[in-house]
């Protein structure tokens, strides 16, 4: 069951191969972009179980469940897993799905690299969890895997190491496709500034991964001579510094913040002008704004390391400019606001998930707004404050994003219509659980209470139990999620036409495929006239 | 804790949360205004820039359901085609800009004032350990390690059965408190023996990162007698959630008394012993006491050690063999454990206790004693 060697041409129509190895062989962009969001939400669930553990234990004071250590184990992996395994491959799922049919062209320019570059993600996925049973457990050390701490991992710490060298590899690949296709295969008249947002925001988000993935492979990759090769870059007893991984690392860790929520902020941009049956407001200053954001996302790094001695010039210099990002940030919430003034609005699922991303984001970015500076984040840092404030945006910003997304797109993609009243129901639970969850964080963390602890003072016990309740609330209904789509891939549910949602063939060249669109598409002979 | 008990505590804080008049326990929901002129400057910045957010919440959240109300298709059926505004965009570009420059300008100031660590009255060395602290008084010669004091640290073992709330301060108070005079400039230096801590009591409004190889500073000056107690806030390791901080805070006079009765109970103790013969039972008592310091939070109180990470003592190969064999692995350290051998606030005596007590405690019963000297001539 050969694959065509030509996915450009489309004058041969053909479906998918049978069987398993179809997924294995494809390169059929359509077919990666479902491979990544299957991934995603496996390990969204795989991270949120996690997730519940930590909860579970963190439900009253005193240790219930897990030894210390393995709750260190589970808040490293927690994260890497929700960065790596679930919100990043999302976002290159729908970037798979979404890119060729939004720009106006067949396929994703460099379809083998593409299907290499995701099956590299269970590899990696796979070699990251085998490290829960390797002697001395997974890496403790956080997801940021600070030394020296790190350097105290197990047998696991080469694996960890290896398994961030795959990952960022992946990411990689998939930047560079990303950027080919959109600058070579763009419709006859798609001009860059007639560009949908979701591509613009993808295509900032793809240059920060190729800069930045490099960089966090060589630290870790200078942890790993530092362990074996008997090297001290962070080792202060050979002459390192400890605080130079810190810098590299948050070099690579403020862009990838952003890698995780501009293509959120280019759903968002297709979502509300379409339920607000107006286009959307302020085009250009929303490209500029994200390339802004971008260019200032290089430069803000050591705000996650205030505490960590710096000179006060620098301090200074990164409080400044850390108060800058609110400026081109602030400007997507007007135009989004802008958008949807004088609208027509209604208020679907994916709708309710776009408007739940914008007031939770916006929590999130005020309580930004507040650590950026410097004397107060003296307090906020390291405490439960800073866990609420990452998980809104994270949580609030980026999931909520792709779940507008999903329900968005999932007609586009199967054909009918999900289960309108289910999909409701998932954001609203999704939506109060999420607050229960994350907003008593901000009391506990004002309180004293310090981030990445098994057990706590008794003073911390209600909040910590509303907290935990949340969670599982929260996490019980992604399981729901996950019927909703079932649901829809099976067909259950009403056929839907190409436009999908009413009047959205104005909202992006998607919408005059049909529902579900051909295996490959075609958008011969189209001339873009203006900006949807 | 019982689960229902905890729930109705839930229920009780839920209620309080609608906007109930009830007295909040012991629970808070702000940060502390503290005790020193920085913590009440910070805790003026949180709350300078917390209203802010809630004045511009109020706008942007205002406009945006003033218009999820109005703007509802079944409210305004036909849609406005305006996609653009020059001017509206530099507005709402230009006003955040003046916004910060108001929150950026007094942050300076407060960052600045933060930082002069120039001036101070006395000097205190923090070094933080896996997982306990180390205080060393520069100016008047006291040092002394502060852990996690015995009862909570029975309590919080997995399946211990005791209730936290039984015990008081749970994981917030330990063996030896920092003491400190009230009134002073205080200036702390930090390091770490082993990996990054960071020494955090919100009542002094700051916290500061330990790090080993290098020295970082901060100050206080506490204007209130009282104990201020706070917790390590850098994850350091599997029990980084349980080297809490005390400070206890008192006038200068009662300092000095305090400073005056450290270096007499330690001159009779220590000081009086050096060079003398010690007897098994003067170093079993000793090394239980720095074993509790050193050694439980990995090997445990009973040398059961943590099956598959951290080796029993108790009828262990090494604390009933070669005792040379044992000496060494205690100076030079193994995977993740220190080498005590390099610590210098770790004295032969308590080296040769601690390694005494290993030999004979947990039905070890070798009988071996190990003298000081012994461990001089090797270290
Ligand atoms: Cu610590």
């Amino acid at each position: 069951m050969a694959t065509v060697a030509d996915t450009h041409d489309t004058h041969h129509e053909h479906g998918p191969a049978k069987g398993w190895l179809r997924w294995v062989t494809t390169t059929n962009h359509k077919d990666i972009g479902t491979l990544y969001l299957t991934f995603a939400f496996v390990m969204f669930i795989v991270g949120g179980a996690m997730a519940l553990i930590i909860r579970a234990e963190l439900f009253e004071p005193g240790l219930q469940f897990v030894d210390p250590h393995f709750f260190n184990q589970m808040t490293t992996l927690h994260a890497l897993i929700m960065v790596f395994g679930a919100v990043m491959p999302a976002f290159a799922g729908f970037a798979n799905w979404m890119i060729p049919m939004m720009i106006g062209a067949p396929d994703m320019a460099l379809p083998r690299l593409n299907n290499w570059s995701f099956w590299l993600l269970p590899f990696a996925a796979a070699l990251l969890v085998a490290t829960l049973f390797m002697e001395g457990g997974a890496a403790a050390s956080g997801w940021t895997l600070y030394p020296p701490l790190v350097l105290q991992t197990g047998d696991a710490l080469p694996f960890t190491i290896f398994t961030v060298h795959i990952l960022g590899m992946s990411s990689i690949l998939a930047a560079i496709n990303i950027i080919v296709t959109i600058f070579n295969m763009r419709a006859p008249g798609m001009t860059m500034m007639r560009m949908p947002m979701f591509c613009w925001t993808w295509l900032v988000t793809a240059f920060l991964l190729i800069l930045v993935m490099p960089v966090f492979a060589g630290a870790v990759t200078m942890l790993l001579t530092d362990k074996f090769f008997d090297t001290s870059f962070f080792n202060p007893a050979g002459g390192g510094d400890p605080v130079l991984y810190q810098h590299l690392f948050w070099f690579f860790g403020h862009p990838e913040v952003y890698i995780i929520i501009l293509p959120a902020f280019g759903i968002i941009s297709a979502v509300i002008p379409t339920f607000s049956r107006k286009k959307l407001f302020g085009h250009n200053s929303m490209v500029y704004a994200t390339c802004v954001i971008a260019f200032l996302s290089f430069i803000v790094w050591a705000h996650h390391q205030f505490t960590v001695g710096m000179p006060v010039p620098a301090e200074l210099y990164f409080m400044y400019a850390t108060m800058l990002i609110a400026v081109p940030t602030g400007v997507k919430v007007f135009n989004w606001l802008a958008t949807m003034w004088k609208g027509s609005m209604t208020f679907e699922t994916p709708m309710l998930n776009a408007l739940g991303f914008l007031v939770l984001f916006v929590l999130g970015g005020f309580t930004g707004i507040m650590m950026s500076q410097a004397p107060a984040d003296f307090q906020y840092h390291d405490s439960y404050f800073i866990v609420a404030h990452f998980h809104y945006v994270l949580v609030g910003g980026a999931v909520f994003g792709i779940f507008a997304g999903l329900f968005y797109w999932l007609p586009k993609w199967t054909g009918v219509m999900y289960d309108e009243k289910l999909g409701k129901l998932h954001f609203w639970l999704s939506f109060i659980s999420m607050n229960v969850l994350f907003m008593p964080q901000h009391f506990v963390g004002l309180a004293g209470m310090p981030r990445r602890i098994p057990d706590y003072a008794v003073q911390f016990t209600e909040f910590n139990a509303l907290s935990s309740v949340g969670a599982f609330i929260f996490g019980v209904t992604q399981l729901l999620l996950g019927y909703i789509v079932w649901k829809a891939i099976r067909g259950e549910g009403e056929k839907v036409d190409g436009e999908v949602w009413e009047g959205a063939k104005d909202h992006g060249l998607e919408w005059n495929l049909a529902s579900p669109p051909p295996y490959h598409h075609s958008f011969e002979g189209i001339e873009i006239k203006e900006r949807d | 804790m019982t689960i229902m008990h905890n729930l109705k505590r839930l229920v009780f804080a839920f209620l309080l949360s609608l906007g109930g008049e009830v007295a909040w326990a012991d629970y808070q929901l702000n940060l502390p205004v503290g005790v020193t002129e920085t913590s009440r400057t910070v805790y003026g910045f949180h709350m300078f820039a917390l209203w802010i957010c809630v004045a511009i919440g109020v706008v942007v959240f205002g406009v945006m359901f003033w218009s999820i109300y109005h703007h509802r298709k079944s409210r305004n059926p036909v849609p406005a085609t305006f996609h653009e505004n020059a001017k509206l965009e530099f507005i709402w570009t230009i006003i955040p800009v003046f916004i910060l420059i108001a929150l950026a300008v007094p942050a300076t100031t407060a960052l600045i004032k933060i930082e002069d660590t120039s001036g101070s009255d006395m000097t205190i060395k923090v070094t933080g350990y896996q997982w306990k602290w180390h205080y060393e008084y520069l100016d008047d010669g006291i040092k002394f390690f502060s852990s996690l004091d015995e009862k909570s640290n029975r309590a919080r073992q997995l399946g211990s059965g005791v209730d936290p709330s039984s015990i008081p301060n749970y994981l917030l108070e330990v063996d030896n408190p920092l003491v400190i005079p009230t009134n002073k400039k205080v200036r702390f230096l930090f390091t770490a023996a082993d990996v990054i801590h960071a020494w955090w009591v919100p009542d002094f409004g700051w916290k500061k990162d330990a790090i080993p190889g290098f020295v970082t500073a901060g100050w206080v000056k506490v204007e209130k007698p009282g104990v201020y107690r706070g917790q390590c806030a850098e994850l350091c390791g599997r029990d980084h959630g349980f080297m809490p901080i005390v400070v206890k805070a008192v006038p200068q006079k009662e300092y000095d008394a305090w400073v005056a009765q450290w270096k007499q109970q330690h001159e009779s103790a220590s000081g009086g012993m050096e060079g003398k013969e010690w007897t098994m039972e003067q170093l079993m008592a000793r090394g239980k006491e720095v074993y509790n310091t050193h050694c439980v939070s990995c090997h445990q109180a009973d040398g059961s050690g943590v099956p598959g990470t951290f080796p029993a003592i108790a009828g262990s190969e090494i604390a009933k063999g070669d005792i040379d064999a044992h000496i060494s692995i205690v100076l030079e350290g193994k995977g993740a454990m220190p080498g005590y051998g390099q610590d210098e606030n770790i004295s032969n005596e308590d080296l040769a206790a601690v390694i005494t007590y290993e030999r004979n405690a947990f039905g070890n019963n070798t009988g071996d004693l190990v003298k000081p000297d012994d461990i001089a001539d090797i270290r």
